[in-house]
């Protein structure tokens, strides 16, 4: 049956029986496709987490190494306190929340910039929750802290990790939406991720530093790591990222330096009496000097 | 409706002369990059690295020969006035299949590709092919003329990548072979203290390799080089 190809009623048929097709294949595509590609986000961000610990292994395994090292994993509020819910810190989107908390800044100060970039400073301080997980490091429980902020072209998020005394800097990944390859999107490697090892996010005082990204180099600075040269925008946002973030967990962090310092003042009497004797001091003479 | 006239075709061999030219065409005398100048934008914006290049390349090589099959096997049927638009629906399907297919199998590949996966539907040299090509002539001569094209662009992209990652960064395939920089990742995972190999003699990459306009430049020396040696593309 010879049938015109070029008539008003065989084109839009030939349209839409294309259209139902091409639908339906990329929606059952789409749909058996999810839970591969939901699984591969989640071994990503456990992947990530283990290597913010210095531990990489291969996606296959990832679900199985993260429940060996996790200990808990909890949820804060933006006061820094432990938070009781029912929510599952795992699941917690902190991109999304991120994302939330921008937009409602700028529609609620739409046309003041003053007024906007104000809120900007003290972002995220109502309602959202700040997850982190603990993990077993060499049988030391150290604190993975996820970050999220923006880059150049998009978000850039990461996972920082401060060790047991609440202050040094175990270990960093960071990983971008679309940065620029070769510039910004060095965030990503280990080079510029490594330095970040042994930084300190509190001063000797114990006053917050944080971390910040400088430019023309750190030289050094137990606050500070070097920027990438022609990745200036994503470098800021790194650094605005760590301190922004950071700022929220300072609380908790802050509750650890003084979990740990009571362990330094009450030595058992045994390890006392033992440093004494390394030492080649008299009993006496170290009590005086205590004293003093 | 207007009869085809279908000819009664001489049995051709797979691999016949012609069909040959289908592969090799695009690859010197036909480049869609250098000769055609399309897909220009895609090669500016992925050859910072080799290997995003070489799965760019696969990507668009899968799309080109399976939009040229089906666009070919379909094209005593589409309809005339609405022929862009099939073609345009057919590519962003298969542009999509493409990026699920890679999100779920090769996640990490995925992830460096990132938009430009998505890109390809705009790329020129897939809606040119089809158009010029896969609409005119049968499944098996498309396919072939799509893997040719697809090889084509690739070429160009590697050759591009190679001096962009080589000369922008110090590294082929994201190994240093020009030794190491202060402060890069050394293979015992500590941070090299000091430079070795060419820059320790004082080497420094050229940052200007990274940025889109030295693709341009390098594009246009590519161009510059091959009309020199093949002189049948110098018009006028």
């Amino acid at each position: 049956m010879a049938v015109d190809v070029n008539s008003n009623k065989y084109t839009f048929i030939f349209a839409a029986v294309m259209v139902i097709i091409v639908a339906t294949l990329l929606a059952l595509a789409s749909e058996s496709l999810k839970p591969m590609q939901n699984e591969n986000v989640a071994n990503e961000k456990r992947q990530n987490i283990l290597s913010s610990i210095g531990i990489s292994v291969p996606a296959s395994e990832a679900k199985e190494a993260y429940e060996k090292y996790l200990v808990e994993a909890v949820v804060l509020d933006a006061n820094g306190a432990v938070k009781q819910t029912e929510l599952n810190a795992f699941d917690i989107d902190v991109l999304k929340d991120y994302k939330a908390g921008l937009s409602n800044i700028y529609k609620a100060n739409s046309g003041d910039v003053d007024a906007m970039k104000a809120e900007l400073l003290k972002f995220g301080t109502d309602g959202v929750n700040y997850p982190m997980f603990v993990l077993n490091k060499d049988g030391q429980d150290v604190y993975v802290v996820p970050v999220v902020g923006t880059g150049l072209w998009g978000p850039i998020w990461g996972y920082v990790t401060v060790a047991g005394d609440g202050k040094t800097v175990v270990g960093a990944v960071f990983d971008h939406k679309s940065e620029t390859p070769g510039l910004g999107a060095e965030i990503g490697q280990a080079s510029f991720q490594k330095p970040f090892e042994g930084k300190t996010i509190f001063d000797e005082n114990g006053s917050f530093t944080g971390i910040k990204v400088m430019k023309g180099g750190a030289k050094g600075d137990e606050h500070g790591v070097d920027a990438i040269s022609g990745g200036t925008i994503t470098s800021n946002g790194v650094s605005e990222m760590l301190l922004r973030t950071l700022k929220i967990y300072e609380p908790y962090f802050l509750g650890l330096h003084s979990a740990a310092e009571p362990e330094m003042v009450e030595l058992p009497v045994d390890s006392l009496g033992m440093s004494m004797d390394s030492l080649n001091v008299e009993v006496g003479d170290s009590l005086e000097l205590s004293v003093n | 409706m207007s009869e085809v006239a279908v000819a009664e075709v001489v049995k051709e061999p797979l691999f016949s002369k012609k069909n040959r030219a289908l592969i090799s065409n695009p690859l010197d005398d036909d480049n869609p990059i250098t000769v055609q100048v399309l897909g220009i934008c895609s090669a500016l914006a992925i050859t910072v690295q080799v290997k995003q290049a070489l799965v760019m390349t696969l990507s668009v090589m899968f799309v080109t020969a399976a939009g040229n099959v089906i666009v070919s096997a379909m094209r005593n049927y589409i309809p005339n006035r609405i022929r862009i638009i099939v073609q345009l629906v057919i590519v962003a399907a298969l542009v999509i299949l493409v990026d699920q297919v890679l999100k779920a199998f090769v996640y990490d590949i995925s992830k460096a590709l990132s938009v430009f996966v998505g890109l390809i539907i705009t790329n020129c040299i897939i809606m040119g092919r089809l158009e010029a090509f896969a609409l005119a002539n049968k499944p098996w001569p498309a396919f072939l003329d799509g893997i040719g094209n697809g090889l084509g662009y690739g070429v160009i992209l590697i050759t591009v990548s190679v001096f962009r990652e080589l000369l922008g960064s110090g590294k082929l395939w994201g190994f240093p072979v020009f030794g190491h920089k202060v402060g890069a990742l050394l293979s015992d995972g500590t941070l090299a203290t000091e430079a070795s190999g060419l820059y320790a003699l004082g080497y420094v990459d050229n940052g200007l390799m990274i940025l889109p306009p030295m693709a341009l430049i390098t594009v246009g020396a590519l161009i510059w080089i091959q009309r020199s040696r093949n002189t049948k593309l110098i018009e006028g």
